[in-house]
């Protein structure tokens, strides 16, 4: 009944939420914003090319070890920053031209499976270009708490600025990616490529020049991801397992749901924390996160299948 | 024209039913076993290297090919994505361990089967939200079975022996392989250790034939055509009165059987020790690449994709060894072949789809056409 104790400390004596509980809460939602970054390059290709891209984890080691290294070699930030943006703008191009151009119409399995192998090709690319130890990187983000009782007196709460930055990124992104989708012509012809490749070509959208956009897009939003998983976790090889983290969030939302990933982020972030604090103890031992978080996906999918915002495929023979 | 059907008439059904309906096929099945059972390990012991074929080439390639058969059988046959493999393995590689650490009348083969069973049944309760959620979505659930592995063994070490290291060395009077095998062996005064590498040979090949014979066999039954009924569009397969839900979760009993039993060989034939930490999720990936390589849907493509995915940086070594005097450091052979294979695995996506089955059912087809051109 030990775990019953646990779980009434989430909340006080008159139902509300303590400020234990609260802190635990507000922190594992922001640190599920960082889960939902990873998320948005994710849906973002899945949206407008309905592949399943693997090697989001890998793009985001790519591009983090290409500023690091650069930067360690004196080049100038801006400069280092500028080059690897267009190393990734160059980079999703490419991807676009060798391996989802030959690709187009074939069944969803086979360019899931291609981008596996991208993933692994790309993983030998970028610690054989550069190399496989571990960088620190420091872009001077403050790490520092902020007491949030300063702002609102009645929550006497901590909350890390540097959670709160990922959390301002994430909702650029988000706003800015909604109303690409929503508003622009691009966005339009996107939309219209992720329900059906066939049809879209028939009308007369340029396919390949939209996956070519949308693999240089994502190669960007991968860029400024992985910065801000490097600043927290240092550069090395296990910022791929970044993606394992996103994969839950954005089945949770939805695979075509940029909103989702946020949402889904969220569930994700404060699920880990409570299951950590209240729920290890009953299985005994720490460490439970890694498959807490697709549990939690997995009652969420169960509920609905194709997460909370995705668009439900009508199927027929 | 050696190899084609033309003139060999079957006379009766059962001739019509067999497995491999072209006598070549049969003769050339039956020059492998034998030649693998005799020749092979003839050979190596007399050119005296058999510990390194044996215990760095032969064994593992069985292994990690059953392995990918039983992700094959998920992936390939019937549409199901797991990326829970080297999860399903760690259940059959400790239930075959405890089984006979635990129980003294307990023998290897039992072993291996009941590991296979309990594999299988984990993964019927990770299979189970596949009645419900499709596609994409399911890679939730296999990839909560390969962190729940990974987690469970090392959060309960009891499953170890509480071994303080994490790994547990397995001794040689676990290989217990035959009723009275010690009274057998005094008799005919063999003093070799039961941990040597041909013992575990012969184990390897005796249980990857009958498990390639039971694939192969369930896929050419009715079990086997409604697991592609339902990769093909599982739809129509429930209009056309196919039991849905039933083929998909004895698709993952079947899967995860080739996984436990995979498990199980990796640690007691392959490596001689256990060790939850390499059943992780790389590993994984190892063998769905092993399966995307070979080809989805094949038996023999799983072999070869296993072959191919295993043998690749051991050839490198060896040419950098040879070739280029030692040049090549670990890092760079590691390096070289992930963006090899990366680089082979779209490619063939590309052009050849079936993957190296594709390319070996165009020889043969090449061959039974010869000496005329396609």
């Amino acid at each position: 009944m030990e775990f019953l104790t646990n779980f009434a400390a989430i909340f006080t004596t008159d139902g509300m939420f303590s400020a234990f509980g609260l802190e635990v809460l507000i922190g594992g939602m922001l640190s599920g914003v960082m889960y939902s970054l990873v998320g948005i390059g994710f849906v973002l290709i899945y949206k407008s090319s309905g592949v399943f891209n693997f090697a989001q984890g890998t793009m985001l080691l790519f591009a983090a070890l290409t500023y690091v290294s650069l930067t360690e070699r004196q080049v100038n930030p801006i400069l280092a920053f500028t080059i690897t943006t267009v190393v990734m703008i160059l980079m999703g191009i490419i991807i676009e031209r060798t391996v989802m151009r030959p690709l187009a119409n074939r069944d969803l399995l086979s360019l899931f499976m291609a981008t596996v192998g991208l993933n692994y090709f790309l993983e030998g690319l970028a610690q054989g270009t550069w190399d496989s130890a571990v960088h620190g990187v420091d872009l001077g983000i403050p790490s520092d708490p902020i007491f949030v009782s300063e702002f609102i007196p009645w929550l006497d709460i901590l909350v890390s600025k540097f959670d709160g930055f990922a959390a301002a990124v994430a909702i650029f992104l988000v706003v800015g990616l909604y109303l690409f989708f929503q508003y622009t012509r691009t966005g339009l012809s996107l939309r219209a490529v992720s329900d059906d490749h066939m049809a879209a070509q028939a009308v007369g959208i340029p396919l390949a020049k939209i996956w070519a956009i949308v693999w240089a897009v994502t190669g960007v939003i991968c860029f400024i991801v992985g910065l801000i998983w490097a600043d927290r976790l240092s550069v090395s090889f296990t910022l791929t397992a970044a993606v394992l983290k996103g994969l839950p969030v954005i089945l949770i939302g939805g695979l075509t749901s940029i909103p989702g990933c946020i949402v889904g982020g969220l569930i994700i972030g404060a699920s880990e924390k409570l299951g950590e604090i209240y729920f290890a103890p009953v299985f005994g031992g720490q460490g439970i996160e890694h498959w807490w978080a697709y549990l939690t996906a997995l009652v969420f999918i169960l509920i609905r299948p194709t997460g909370l915002f995705g668009e439900r495929e009508i199927e027929r023979i | 024209m050696f190899y084609r059907e033309t003139g060999q008439i079957v006379k009766n059904y059962s001739e019509d039913r067999r497995m491999l309906p072209v006598r070549e096929d049969r003769w050339i099945m039956w020059a492998s076993i034998i030649i693998m059972f005799t020749l092979v390990p003839w050979l190596l012991v007399w050119s005296g290297e058999e510990e390194y074929w044996f215990s760095a080439i032969l064994i593992p390639m069985m292994v990690l090919g059953i392995a990918s058969l039983g992700l094959n059988i998920a992936v390939g046959y019937t549409g199901q994505l797991s990326l829970g493999t080297a999860g399903f393995m760690c259940f059959g590689a400790f239930t075959a361990f405890n089984l006979l650490f635990r129980l003294d009348w307990m023998n290897v083969w039992l072993a291996f089967l009941c590991s296979g069973i309990v594999a299988g049944l984990v993964g019927i309760i990770f299979g189970l939200p596949s009645l419900r959620i499709k596609g994409f979505y399911l890679l939730v659930s296999t990839l909560c079975a390969q962190f729940f592995a990974e987690w469970f063994f090392n959060a309960y070490p009891w499953f170890l022996n509480n071994a303080s290291s994490g790994v547990v060395a397995l001794p040689p009077h676990h290989y217990r392989f035959l009723p009275f095998q010690e009274e057998i062996f005094q008799m005919f005064n063999i003093t070799r250790d039961y941990n040597d590498y041909l013992f575990r040979y012969f184990i390897a090949l005796i249980v990857t034939i009958l498990l390639i014979l039971a694939a192969k066999n369930m896929v050419r039954s009715s079990t086997g055509r409604n697991w592609m009924a339902v990769r093909d569009m599982d739809i129509a397969a429930n209009v056309i009165g196919i039991p849905v839900g039933k083929t998909k979760l004895n698709a993952f009993f079947v899967s995860c059987f080739y996984c436990g039993v995979a498990g199980a060989m990796y640690c007691y034939c392959y490596i001689g020790n256990l060790d939850f930490m390499i059943f992780n999720l790389r590993r994984s990936f190892l063998i769905m690449f092993m399966v995307i390589l070979g080809g989805l849907g094949s038996i023999i493509g799983s072999f070869l994709g296993a072959i191919f995915v295993y043998g690749w940086p051991i050839l490198i070594t060896i040419i950098g060894d040879k070739v280029f005097q030692g040049a090549f450091d670990t890092a760079f052979v590691e390096n070289n072949s992930k963006i090899i294979v990366g680089t082979i695995i779209v490619l063939l996506l590309i052009y050849e789809p079936m993957g190296f089955a594709g390319l070996w059912n165009t020889a043969k087809h090449r061959l039974r056409i010869w000496p005329f051109k396609q």
